[in-house]
């Protein structure tokens, strides 16, 4: 277990495409619903319970050694938007195509022969941070604080928002996704006696809505 | 848990990066045209499908900043049939897409590849940027920068990677020049001045036939990457 590949993996200089994403956020500036920090905060908590805390598990599980194509079926089962599933496993390809580069590994290389198609980014994740020796908690951590911070980043080139008002959040929401990674994290030890049904299944139903809004529209900044 | 590796590093950073294919077969050479927008990038792309589609196998990958209006351009004029031509978003950030980050556009590379084979061209269009914005190796094998004389004659002057570096300089729209004051001359000097013995092309594209010192140029770097996949 090596603390410094966690923040390899964590970074948002990472290149595996992440910052063409905005996890909703310009779906949700079109719709005024974000539009000051304050919005901003609502939005990013709330995804963090939501498909924050679900992404969490997965990668959890993943990185616990559950068998990935077990838990891409989950995760198939955990997100009902076409649009929100087409970019999960998009961001999945690239996370997997620079994770093969940046950790090569045989169990990698094998998850990408099994499903050139795609795998939910959050169990690419967790495999590979499994490959980069780190726990089920570091994968968790990762994915929950991910799923606040891209919409984060996205909001501040959206809106102009002060960037430091930005990052305070995800430094004051910090205990909030430590919480999240850890129910994650105790879900996903609970897998092998009780299957996948043991990860949680939280869902957003407007971010499912105004995913799909955002991949028909014709103008937009950001894939997802 | 392999966390001790050997040191050498992974040679396949991009997975598809050789010339030649496990297989024996070659894979296309891939062009960036980066630039300034409205240099005259898409005008560009299209002018080269134009003229090198009847003896090559091209796509195109556009990097549109918050449309899918270049790809919808060079869909509306014709000049590949739609699946030939693919459209990345860039999330506001257009350098990283081509410079830093170059998964999405990587993708929508192989994807072409895989549906199209054998294609000889791939042209990958950037969103359109400042000076600094090159393209990664990773990502193409050669590139192409796109200024104008429209956007100040002194551009060639103040540098930057794309200036210095691209492997063709392009200076489009000469036929402005009379009309914005722009002296092609001294253009020409200190973009000599800039990038020593690197090629420059002023052309007009809004003259028939203006792209050919471009074509030209790719032919040229066509037959390079032809000869080295067979060496
Ligand atoms: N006068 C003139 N206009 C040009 C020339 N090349 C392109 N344009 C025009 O410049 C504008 C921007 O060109 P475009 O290819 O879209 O630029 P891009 O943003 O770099 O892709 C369009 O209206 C083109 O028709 C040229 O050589 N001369
Ligand atoms: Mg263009």
């Amino acid at each position: 277990m090596t603390g410094a590949a966690l923040l390899v993996l964590a970074d948002g200089r990472f290149p595996a495409g992440g910052y063409a994403h905005s996890g909703g956020m310009e779906a949700a500036v079109a719709s005024r619903s974000v539009h000051d920090a304050a919005s901003l905060a609502a939005f990013c908590r709330g995804r963090l319970h939501t498909a924050g805390l679900t992404a969490a598990g997965l990668a959890a599980a993943a990185a616990a050694g559950h068998d990935p194509l077990m838990l891409d079926g989950a995760a198939d089962a955990r997100t009902p938007a076409p649009a929100v599933r087409a970019a999960a496993r998009r961001l999945g390809r690239q996370l997997l195509r620079a994770a093969r580069a940046t950790w090569p590994s045989p169990d990698l290389d094998l998850l990408a022969r099994s499903r050139p198609q795609g795998v939910h980014q959050p169990v690419v994740l967790g495999a590979t941070a499994r490959t980069a020796g780190l726990a089920p908690l570091d994968a968790a951590r990762c994915a929950a604080y991910e799923s606040a911070a891209g919409p984060a980043t996205a909001a501040v080139r959206l809106l102009g928002l002060d960037p430091l008002d930005a990052t305070a959040l995800l430094a004051r929401i910090a205990g909030e996704v430590d919480d999240v990674a850890r129910a994650a994290t105790d879900a996903a030890s609970r897998v092998t006696a009780d299957g996948v049904g043991a990860l949680p299944a939280a869902s957003a139903p407007l971010l499912d809505i105004i995913g799909e809004r955002h991949a028909a529209r014709t103008v937009r900044l950001f894939a997802s | 848990m392999h966390l001790d590796h050997s040191t050498t590093l992974p040679h396949h950073h991009s997975h598809s990066a050789e010339p030649v294919r496990p297989d024996g077969s070659r894979r296309a050479l891939r062009v960036g045209l980066g630039g300034p927008v409205g240099s005259g990038k898409t005008a560009a792309v299209a002018a080269l499908c134009r003229t090198l589609r009847d003896r090559l196998s091209i796509a195109v990958v556009t990097n549109d900043i918050y449309t899918r209006e270049d790809a919808e351009f060079l869909r509306r004029e014709a000049v590949l049939s739609p699946e030939r031509i693919a459209a990345v978003e860039t999330g506001a950030c257009p350098h990283t897409a081509i410079r830093d980050d170059i998964s999405a556009n990587l993708e929508a590379v192989e994807q072409l590849e895989r549906t199209l084979r054998p294609l000889d061209l791939i042209l990958v269009e950037s969103g359109g940027d400042n000076l600094t914005a090159t393209f990664s190796r990773g990502l193409v094998d050669t590139q192409v920068f796109v200024i104008d004389v429209a956007s100040g004659d002194d551009i060639p002057r103040k540098g930057g990677p794309g200036i210095t570096t691209a492997d063709l300089l392009v200076v489009n729209k000469t036929d402005l020049a009379p009309h914005v004051g722009a002296d092609l001359d001294t253009m020409a000097a200190d973009a000599r001045r800039q990038r020593g013995p690197l090629p420059v092309a002023f052309i007009s594209l809004a003259t028939t036939g203006g792209i050919g010192p471009v074509a030209d140029w790719l032919t040229e770097r066509l037959t390079a990457w032809h000869a080295r996949g067979t060496a």
